[in-house]
């Protein structure tokens, strides 16, 4: 049945099995664009804007609202307005046979599994999609207390054209607990060799917040191994940061506590789930996470304040393009940080955005991503 | 074996704080000052002392409910031990044990026990924890003939045989557990029982310092040396009744009177060490001043002390809870 | 992180501290199994193969099976842990408890009091309990409630995976005597736990669920129990938060009294007989210090005062389930007040 195209359940992150729309925001019958948002998906760890993949008619919305559905399952089906109504019936009922036998096991066999690399003796989690695209590869680089799941709704998108590896910095996620002096430069280096152990010569970096200032300390370290910066409400652009986010996040040992520093990262506090909380306290609870987050705070957040600035070398970076994405109702770092910059540095201000612009605003941000790595990897291609 | 000077002087001072330590606690409790109840060790000195001479710090006992004698043959401070039994603060263990829960841990001392039966399990771990730590320590379980009958006691000679643990089992039988006679209570033998369970068990002479003394080398060495558990019977007596009150009418007319007069463990080793003519009875006279002296300290010590606090009521009870 | 059941999480713990610290040793009936036997060694792994190839790695030094003599081995377990290990000392069924009671409760709960704080006893007394298993009155109880009346005992009850492994490796590092209770008829059931050593903080309740109408409290299985129970309600438009106080003693009270003050209605869902229970311990702590904020009499769930039968039928009828927990439910938000009359 050639021209039904059928949308599925996505995966956003590791952990996520099922989720449902928690509205549609298109109606059967409307003409829908390559990136358009069409409905809301809720999971239990969070709700995000669907964007379609495809452009065509959205015929028919298959799941209903507050439907829990397994990751794979058909969403709706877009196709031409020519195609009849009777293939869409058949095409949905054909899909959902198959699915309902067994499909629904090859599909976890084949999402991709994060891998363990020892960097100079340090175990690193990462997780590499797209790894058959061609083409400089893209890196992401969470931030403090994150982990490679940041980028839940980054990494799929980036990988449907681009070989795309998000990893855990030392302290965090699946890596080891060990973070040095938890300093930028221990840190990236950790990058780096992760980088070079994959046999990437150069990458496009995306680092959010202290993965801003890694990305960017790497880019001063290491300018032939980045070919693009682009660094999502970046530290090390200034002294301020709220103090009482960082202690706040090492000292919480309960949902209750949590809850509330977790949401200050969002400018849209419902986005903060019981899922959310419970993820980053079993993280907290690993042994060494205490002492690494310890550690990483008092080098680089000292007495609330960053200690390591770095936004004034940014002129260093000579030709390297270089993007700040920041929200503007970021209570973090604050947004007044992308201002003064060095020129052409491309500053994109997001409105209705806290401090993780990737989910709150993730298509505009997966979207400048894409355009600054375009825009990098023509410049420096032979033509 | 020939014992130094040193070693004599000591067995001796020892003994006799023990036995000043015990009478002077049957005169005090009668007074009414002493909270709860106790039991005198007096009479059995030669026992403790004898095997605890070949003992370190790193070696533990564990005691029984008479266990007053066990604690300063271990080197438990006379003045923690009296304030304690007083119940003041700063008892050994803080008002909060009394005297059948002396413990000092830091010299190898778990504790007294007011279960009948209670030591031997604790010592099979104490010994587990020297020979799985290789600390090349041992482990003595001082219990008495009643504490024979009990499981505990059994299950533990089983364990500590087949684990060859360096562990030592002291049967001080003092030929009553509280009013019932061992010839009633115990059936077989003590040596019997620990032949059945592979161990051996050497018959001791309670009263005889140096026979108690000599023994518990041969076990204590045998354990040490990874040869595994033994048991030492040791027949005693105690002077006084179960407890202090106890009118210790189920014993004989005269019998205590005529085992002070012919076997008393102190007159016996003066005895000896004068015979050959290895301490005089001069400087014997001094320590027996001295355990006089220092026992009448720690009395009024333990009078003037002051009792735990009300806060102390809610401490000691985890390490962090 | 990948899917391991309640056994695999629980062996992973022993695992990870026993090579973290060479002072964690076992012991218990049949750990490794098959001491001293002509065939197999590492035979059972426990009786239900929870301590499966730990002799292997760690040898018969660290991996001890004891007699048949828990009076002994617990005993000596206590004693250990007062001169320097920390033995984990498995006493297979809780009901097993009866013949070394006194180790548990005279020796290794009363040391460090006794001797007025100087004590330290880094003791973990391992054991399975709860119906479910048609293993009749001797080897179904719960009995936590015993250990919970006596000071100086910690006890833990995880309900799931996840919580038995971070639990486990807290008993173990923690410096006092904990009793940590298994369910045997979870050792199956799987969940997502991490690959590497964590701790669960004791004393702090986990909210399963959370909810406006109802307060459930459960203990160790019966935490599934009232969350299968809370998913239906909710469907019918009842919310309920489900509490698992995760360890007895100590006992989250403020996390209790905070989910009353919050939902004014309280069901206790608790396995262990009704007397004396987790359940009337809770409903006193609520009345006592929550009347105000009830809207409700306190309604417990609990097995009937009878020892536990071993014909199917009626053990299925013994353990409280998820319908009982609904009707418990129904019946505290269909309460009004003029019933009291």
């Amino acid at each position: 049945m050639a021209g039904i195209i059928p949308l599925t359940m996505p995966k956003f992150g590791l952990a996520m099995t099922e989720g449902k729309i928690a509205s549609w925001t298109v109606p059967e019958g409307a003409r829908i664009e390559t990136g358009q948002e069409i409905a809301d998906i809720e999971t239990t760890k969070i709700t995000n804007g669907y964007e379609s993949p495809v452009k065509g008619i959205l015929r028919r919305r298959v799941a209903a609202e507050q439907q829990d559905l397994p990751v794979g399952a058909l969403i709706a089906v877009v196709a031409d307005a020519s195609v009849p109504d009777s293939d869409i019936d058949a095409f949905i009922a054909a899909f959902e046979a198959e699915f309902a036998t067994g499909h629904t096991g090859e599909q976890a066999e084949t999402a991709p599994e994060p891998l363990t690399l020892d960097v100079g003796g340090r175990a690193i989690r990462y997780l590499e999609t797209g790894r058959e695209h061609a083409g400089t590869p893209i890196v992401l680089i969470h931030g403090f207390g994150g982990d490679l799941n940041n980028w839940m709704f980054t990494q799929p998108v980036l990988a449907a054209d681009r070989r795309t590896i998000a990893l855990d910095l030392p302290g965090h996620g699946g890596s080891s607990k060990d973070v040095g002096a938890g300093d930028l430069t221990t840190l990236s280096r950790a990058v780096t060799g992760l980088l070079a152990a994959l046999d990437i010569p150069k990458a496009h970096l995306v680092g959010h917040s202290l993965g801003g200032a890694v990305a960017l300390r790497m880019a001063l370290d290491t300018p032939n191994r980045v070919a693009s910066l682009s660094l999502i409400a970046p530290a090390s652009f200034g002294e301020e940061i709220d103090g009482g986010f960082i202690a706040g996040f090492i000292e919480a040992s309960r949902r209750k506590q949590m809850q509330p520093v977790l949401e200050k990262l969002f400018k849209d506090k419902s986005l903060v789930s019981r899922d959310m909380a419970d993820d980053l306290l079993k993280y907290k609870r690993l042994d060494g996470v205490a002492a690494a987050l310890g550690t990483i705070a008092a080098t680089n957040f000292a007495n609330g304040r960053q200690q390591e600035i770095l936004s004034g070398r940014l002129t260093e970076l000579r030709g390297l393009p270089v993007q700040i994405v920041w929200g503007d109702a970021d209570e973090i770092l604050p947004v007044a940080h992308a201002a003064n910059l060095p020129a052409g540095i491309a500053t994109h201000i997001l409105p209705d955005s806290g401090h993780m612009p990737q989910m709150e605003k993730a298509a505009e941000v997966n979207r400048l991503i894409a355009d600054l790595v375009a825009t990098a990897d023509a410049r420096f291609q032979p033509t | 074996m020939q014992m130094n000077r040193a070693d004599l002087l000591h067995a001796y001072r020892t003994m006799r704080t023990i036995r000043e330590f015990e009478e002077r606690l049957h005169l005090e409790f009668a007074t009414g000052e002493i909270p709860g109840f106790v039991h005198l060790y007096a009479g059995e000195e030669a026992s403790a002392v004898g095997v605890c001479m070949h003992l370190t710090d790193r070696d533990k006992i564990a005691s029984t409910h008479r266990g007053h004698g066990h604690c300063i043959a271990k080197g438990v401070e006379v003045q923690g031990m009296m304030s304690e039994i007083y119940g003041r603060k700063d008892g050994v263990c803080g008002g909060k044990g009394g005297s059948m829960h002396i413990a000092d841990l830091s010299k190898g001392m778990l504790g007294a026990n007011g279960i009948v039966g209670g030591g031997p399990p604790l010592i099979c771990g104490a010994a587990l924890t020297a020979k799985t730590l290789k600390t090349g320590g041992v482990a003595v379980a001082f219990y008495g003939d009643g504490a024979s009958n009990q499981g505990t006691t059994l299950e533990s000679l089983n364990l500590a045989s087949i684990w060859k643990l360096p562990a030592i089992f002291v049967c001080e039988d003092n030929g009553y557990a509280e009013s019932t006679a061992s010839s009633y209570s115990v059936g077989g033998s003590q040596a019997k029982r620990a032949e059945g369970f592979g161990i051996p068990c050497q018959e001791v002479d309670g009263f005889d310092f140096f026979a108690v003394h000599e023994a518990a080398r041969v076990a204590i060495e045998r354990a040490r040396n990874g040869g595994g558990p033994s048991m030492l019977h040791v027949r005693l007596a105690r002077y006084f009744g179960h407890f202090e009150g106890d009118a210790t009418t189920y014993r004989a007319p005269g019998e205590v009177e005529r085992i002070r007069n012919e076997q008393d463990c102190l007159r016996r080793f003066r005895q000896q060490v004068s015979d050959a003519a290895l301490l005089d009875s001069g400087e014997l006279d001094v320590v027996d001043r001295e355990a006089a002296e220092a026992v009448e300290l720690s009395v009024r010590g333990a009078k003037a002390g002051a009792p735990p606090t009300e806060a102390d009521l809610l401490t000691d009870v985890y390490v962090a809870y | 992180m990948s899917k391991k059941s309640y056994r695999t999480a629980i062996n992973e713990a022993l695992r990870q501290e026993m090579r973290r610290d060479p002072a964690v040793i076992l012991m218990g009936e049949d750990i490794a199994g098959g001491a001293g036997a002509p065939g197999e060694q590492d035979a059972w792994g426990g009786v239900l193969g929870v301590t499966k190839g730990l002799v292997g790695e760690f040898g018969r030094e660290r991996v001890l099976d004891t007699p048949l003599s828990e009076s002994a081995y617990i005993g000596a377990a206590a004693g250990a842990a007062a001169t320097g290990l920390r033995p984990v000392a498995e006493l297979m069924f809780v009901d097993f408890v009866g013949v070394c009671f006194d180790q548990i409760f005279n020796q290794a709960a009363k040391f460090r009091y006794m001797f007025g704080g100087n004590a330290r006893t880094p003791l973990v007394i391992r054991a399975m309990y709860g119906a479910g298993f048609r293993a009749a009155s001797q080897h179904s109880q719960c009995l936590y409630p015993l250990f919970t009346h006596i000071p100086g005992l910690k006890v833990v009850l995880p309900s799931s995976a996840y919580e038995a492994k971070g639990l486990l490796i807290q008993s173990i590092r923690d410096d006092d005597p904990v009793i940590f209770l298994e369910n045997k008829v979870q050792y199956d059931e799987e969940e997502d736990v991490p690959d590497e050593a964590y701790t669960i903080p004791f004393g702090e309740a986990n909210l399963t669920r959370e909810g406006r109408d109802v307060t459930i409290v459960a203990f160790g299985r019966m935490v599934k129990i009232a969350n299968e129970a809370a998913d239906r309600l909710l469907k019918q438009g009842i919310s309920c938060t489900v509490l698992d106080p995760r360890t007895v003693s100590p006992l989250d009270t403020g996390t209790i009294l905070d989910c009353v003050q919050e939902t004014g209605r309280l069901v206790i869902v608790d396995e262990a007989s009704p007397r004396c229970n987790m359940a009337t311990d809770v409903s006193a702590l609520v009345a006592q210090e929550a009347f105000g904020a009830l809207k409700a009499p306190i309604r417990m769930v609990c097995p009937p005062h009878v020892p536990v039968p071993f014909a199917p039928n009626l053990e299925d009828l013994y353990v409280p389930n998820a319908d009982r927990v609904e009707a418990a439910v129904r019946a505290v938000m269909g309460f009004k007040a003029r019933e009291l009359a």
